[in-house]
């Protein structure tokens, strides 16, 4: 098919949500020209105003099954229940986002409405990413959140920030170079016509499966797919694309960190899990056995890595590594037959990291002092008894993130272990659990800072300075005690999502 | 009422009584108490009626069932309560220590009481959870749930060495109840059942039974696991350290009841579906039980520290409990579970004496005491009953004599060498509990804590002397009738099939 049938043979209704974002994200522009001056710190208010109207109307659709399902725009996109839930978690993701970047920079003199668009596109083309169906879409999709984020990482331009975005500037494109070169071998040896399968369209992403799995020993399709996993697992921080992530995490402004950790490796997640159970014919071959050892080999390094850590926004991100391992020993899972719900697990485990990490990042995004280069966990002592709700939500983020019951973060990885059984991974569930043990000791040791005022060996001099805690407006603590109450609902009750994810 | 609401009726109680105090913080005032106190008084009320409602010749064992889906029922979890004759005492167990720790507790007013009795009250609620979960997902989630504030309360209430104990118990006790999930996750999926539910797994496995190997490692799994949970040796160094440090109510329910919960889990789930197991590990199994008896039974002569000799013992005993289990008899898992109960209320007993004995004293080292029964003889005579059903005398201490009578008897038919390390434990208990009550009560006191002793010292207070009557009741009660929960242990292990067998003969 020529790509002018492409084009012809679309379904524009059924990229509904992301048309609205874009248009959402174009009004603020708008916006920042009609009104006057005075009133434009309302832009980033009906940001969030329009992304919650999304929202509801995205789960309304859900909820009335009326969302469109298969093919469209060609065979660019196919959209499924596992997209939709997808397309959930990136507005839910960007609305809090938008959330904590008001509160963010309103301690800023930068350009207000810019950071608010680019966060608006961005999620958009997150969406897009996860439903595509041909490499064109994927790299497209893929390259404007990549560029979306180079703007944002370095949006604050102190010296930390702008390194980071210098950081994730070269290492991106290194990924995006990968990522390319091996759709471009894909697509030369799938055009190769001496080969059986062989097609012209051969960057969708059906033809190209057939032709992978009818010429499994090719080396240079071996390479190929090689090639766009590691492009993607720079996405995700997975080993050994994961050393950007501790000075980018700590250099960017929190708002945009949370999305980085939170967004981006989802996305990353979305769209490794599309290429290992639709597009790769993964069986017995070299890429299990190197899923695996990257899987087991990230766990270890983000746990052991971030044991020592002090810096919150670096053992955030480190911790982050290890939790996109448990990630991949789902993903894994996935490429096993065996494991039914695999992927409901690995989409499971994102919605509950998301919240965990929200609640983490949003006392932290309301902590932060002008340079946001992130607070040392020393400095959260006695933050239980000054703020007994940043305190409670922090450690129940926290709690949730090391898999303590009865918190969502338990049920997650549970989940996640239940389908490495059922595909018998049992040496990679060994090192997870082994993660699981290390990781309780860096987030004890900072819930037990912030928490127990007790503990405290050495007292305080008297010139070092308290932590600043600004007195947060009633939306704040309504939406961090949201975040905290929705971590320790889902532990209990998983109704409404398990249904939703279809386990079973 | 309807009897499948009366499970979660004792859950839920001390969950929704901690939700309040979470809500209300230091506001409620004096209703902190009245809150709480209720919040421990109906899962122990419940307990005593399940105990005494409850027919050991119910069909397939289970009463009480209440079976709710919490959303998970696609992966086949759901939240399916029950109790058998095995669930049953130890349930009750959890009512009664709970209700004896959480008055302790409200009586010692302790610092940031509303906060303390919180994470209490959350622990009373994982606790009632454990052991009237039939679905092992939920057996497993409600023993991390009364976990977690065990660490909390270490930590923050806790005594000397308060940050190391409360790391060092996490960091073991993590690791334990990672590989019994591990464990019990490999037994589901190996099993092919079509739920967590231990009455489905039951009857899957026991029309196709697992292969030999499986069994090996999925019993070695659990060993492991519940193993260190229960501090076998040596994987126990976490146990008197830790309850060395714990506040004393929070000692009690963790000593008492949770702690129970691995020896629980070995005989009501990995003993009755993986019956090939215990051949494969019962070798090394006597070993490290025979290590618990001697070898920690040596070290607790060497202790000067009230509590580390009281959690020395407890480590002790549970030698008994892993020999009984080591023996895979019916006879040594009733003797198990009737040792459980028994000790756990003697444990709790101890714990909660010891710390009245540290407000009279200041102190816990027993070399500095002395000559106390003078000044306080309400607490001697408690302290000394406690201490004497501690080493299985006939009388206070009549249902542990017949529990540990019971494990003798299941050794004897089993390896009857193993009886003689074994006997010498009895020996040692009796030495260093006999000499530890000498020293504190009857012997010389040094000159330092004679002059204390002229000071007037407060004899044992009604607020202290109801929880310790109650622990003691419900032991006596026991020993003296050990039929009313013999009979449902027996009808559980032998699945009903014969009234009688070496249990209820023991008697």
């Amino acid at each position: 098919m020529d790509y002018q049938s492409l084009a012809n043979a679309n379904t524009w209704s059924a990229i509904a949500p992301e048309i609205a974002l874009g248009l959402l994200a174009l009004g603020l522009l708008v916006l920042e020209i009609v009104l006057p001056r005075a009133h434009h710190r309302l832009i980033p208010r009906a940001a969030l105003v329009g992304q919650l109207a999304l929202l509801a109307g995205l789960l309304f659709t859900i909820s009335r099954d009326a969302g469109f399902h298969g093919a469209s725009f060609g065979g660019l996109l196919v959209h499924s229940g596992i997209g939709d839930a997808f397309r959930v978690f990136f507005l839910l993701t960007s609305t809090l986002v938008t959330w904590m970047g008001i509160g963010a920079l309103e301690r800023q003199t930068l350009p207000r409405v810019e950071f608010f668009h680019i966060v608006l596109v961005v999620t958009g083309a997150m969406m897009l990413l996860v439903q595509s169906h041909h490499f064109v879409m994927l790299f497209v999709a893929l390259e404007t959140v990549t560029v979306g984020f180079y703007i944002l990482v370095s949006y604050f331009r102190s010296s930390t920030s702008l390194e980071a975005g210098l950081k994730y500037l070269i290492l991106g494109a290194l990924s995006s170079a990968m990522l390319t070169f091996g759709i471009v071998l894909l697509y030369g040896v799938a055009g190769n016509k001496a080969l059986p399968g062989a097609s012209a369209n051969a960057l969708g992403f059906d033809a190209l499966h057939t032709f992978l799995t009818l010429n499994a020993g090719n080396t240079v399709a071996i390479i190929g797919m090689i090639l766009v996993l590691c492009g993607v697992a720079f996405k995700v921080g997975a080993v050994p694309f994961q050393i950007w992530i501790p000075d980018v995490y700590q250099g960017a402004s929190t708002p945009i960190t949370a999305f980085l950790a939170v967004g981006s490796k989802a996305a990353g997640f979305g769209v490794l899990l599309n290429l290992v159970t639709q597009v790769f014919p993964v069986g017995d071959s070299v890429l299990r056995h190197g899923l695996v050892f990257v899987a087991g080999a990230t766990i270890l390094f983000g746990n052991l890595a971030a044991l020592t850590q002090r810096n919150t926004k670096r053992l955030m991100g480190l911790s982050g590594v290890s939790h996109a391992g448990y990630l991949l020993l789902g993903v894994t899972a996935a490429t096993y037959p065996a494991a039914k719900w695999a992927s409901g697990a690995v989409v499971f485990y994102l919605f509950v990291y998301m919240a965990a990490s929200m609640a983490v990042f949003g006392v932290l995004s309301h902590l932060a002092k002008t340079d946001d280069a992130g607070l040392e966990t020393d400095e959260f002592v006695d933050l239980g008894k000054r703020s007994p709700l940043l305190g409670g939500v922090l450690a129940v983020g926290l709690g949730s993130l090391a898999g303590i019951p009865p918190l969502a973060g338990f049920i997650g990885k549970v989940l996640l272990f239940i389908a490495a059984f059922q595909a018998g991974l049992y040496g990679l569930l060994g090192v997870a659990i082994a993660g699981v043990i290390l990781s309780i000791y860096y987030y004890f040791g900072w819930i037990k800072m912030a928490l127990f005022e007790f503990t405290r060996v050495v007292p305080r001099e008297p010139g070092a300075l308290e932590l600043e805690i600004r007195a947060m407006p009633l939306g704040g603590r309504v939406t961090l005690a949201v975040l905290g109450l929705a971590t320790l609902v889902l532990g209990f009750f998983q109704g409404p999502v398990s249904q939703w994810l279809n386990f079973g | 009422m309807n009897d499948s609401l009366l499970l979660p009726l004792a859950i839920a109680t001390p969950l929704v009584c901690a939700l309040i105090l979470l809500g209300g913080k230091n506001y409620w005032g004096r209703a902190v108490r009245a809150i709480a106190f209720v919040g421990f008084v109906v899962p122990a009320v419940v307990s005593l009626w399940c105990w005494y409602s409850y027919a050991p010749s119910t069909p397939g064992g289970y009463a009480f069932i209440g079976r709710w889906a919490t959303g998970l029922e696609g992966l086949g979890i759901t939240l399916h309560l029950g109790l058998n004759g095995i669930a049953l005492p130890l349930f009750v167990l959890a009512g009664v220590v709970g209700l004896a720790a959480g008055l302790f507790a409200i009586q010692a007013r302790a610092e940031r009481a509303y906060q303390y009795l919180l994470l209490l009250l959350f622990m009373q609620s994982g606790l009632m959870g454990v052991f009237a979960s039939i679905d092992v997902f939920f057996f497993y989630f409600f023993h991390e749930m009364a976990l977690i504030p065990t660490f909390i309360m270490v930590g923050i209430w806790g005594g000397r060495d308060r940050q190391y104990a409360a790391m060092k118990m996490t960091v073991y006790l993590t690791v334990g109840a990672m590989l019994s999930l591990a464990g019990l996750i490999y037994l589901y999926v190996q099993s092919d059942a079509s739920s967590f539910s231990l009455i489905d797994l039951r009857n899957e496995l026991a029309e196709t039974p697992l292969s030999a190997s499986v069994q090996k490692y999925a019993f070695g799994f659990l060993l492991l696991g519940f193993g260190i949970l229960v501090s076998l040796w040596p994987f126990h160094t976490w146990a008197p350290l830790g309850y060395g440090a714990a506040p004393s109510s929070a000692a009690m329910l963790h000593a008492g009841v949770l702690k129970k919960f691995g020896l629980y889990g070995l005989v009501q789930i990995a003993l009755p579906l993986l019956p090939a197991g215990p051949a494969q590990w019962s070798s090394i199994l006597t070993w490290l039980a025979l290590g618990n008896i001697v070898v920690v039974g040596l070290i607790t002569m060497t202790q000067r520290d009230v509590k580390q000799l009281i959690g020395y013992s407890s480590v002790m005993h549970m030698g008994y409990a892993f020999l009984a289990i080591a023996t895979a008899s019916t006879l040594g898992a009733g003797a198990a579970v009737l040792l459980m109960v028994a000790h756990g209320l003697t444990v709790a007993l101890l714990f909660m004496l010891a710390t009245s004995l540290y407000h009279r004293t200041g102190t816990f080292d027993m070399h500095e005491m002395g000559g106390l029964v003078k000044k306080a003889p309400v607490l001697a005579a408690f302290f000394v009953t406690a201490m004497l059903a501690s080493i299985a005398v006939p009388g206070p201490g009549l249902a542990n004599f017949w529990a540990e009578f019971t494990v003798f008897v299941a050794i004897w038919q089993w390896q009857p060498w193993v009886l003689f390390p074994t006997a010498l434990g009895v020996i040692i208990s009796a030495i260093y509990g006999l000499r530890a009550v000498g020293r504190i009560f009857f012997g010389q006191p040094t000159d330092a804590f004679e002059k204390k002793l002229a000071e007037p010292v407060i004899d044992l207070r009604w607020a202290e002397r109801i929880p310790a009557l109650i622990l003691f009741a419900v032991l006596i009660a026991i020993g003296f009738w050990p039929r009313s929960i013999t009979e449902g242990i027996n009808a559980a292990l032998t699945g009903g099939k014969s009234p009688t067998s070496e249990v209820a003969r023991s008697e």
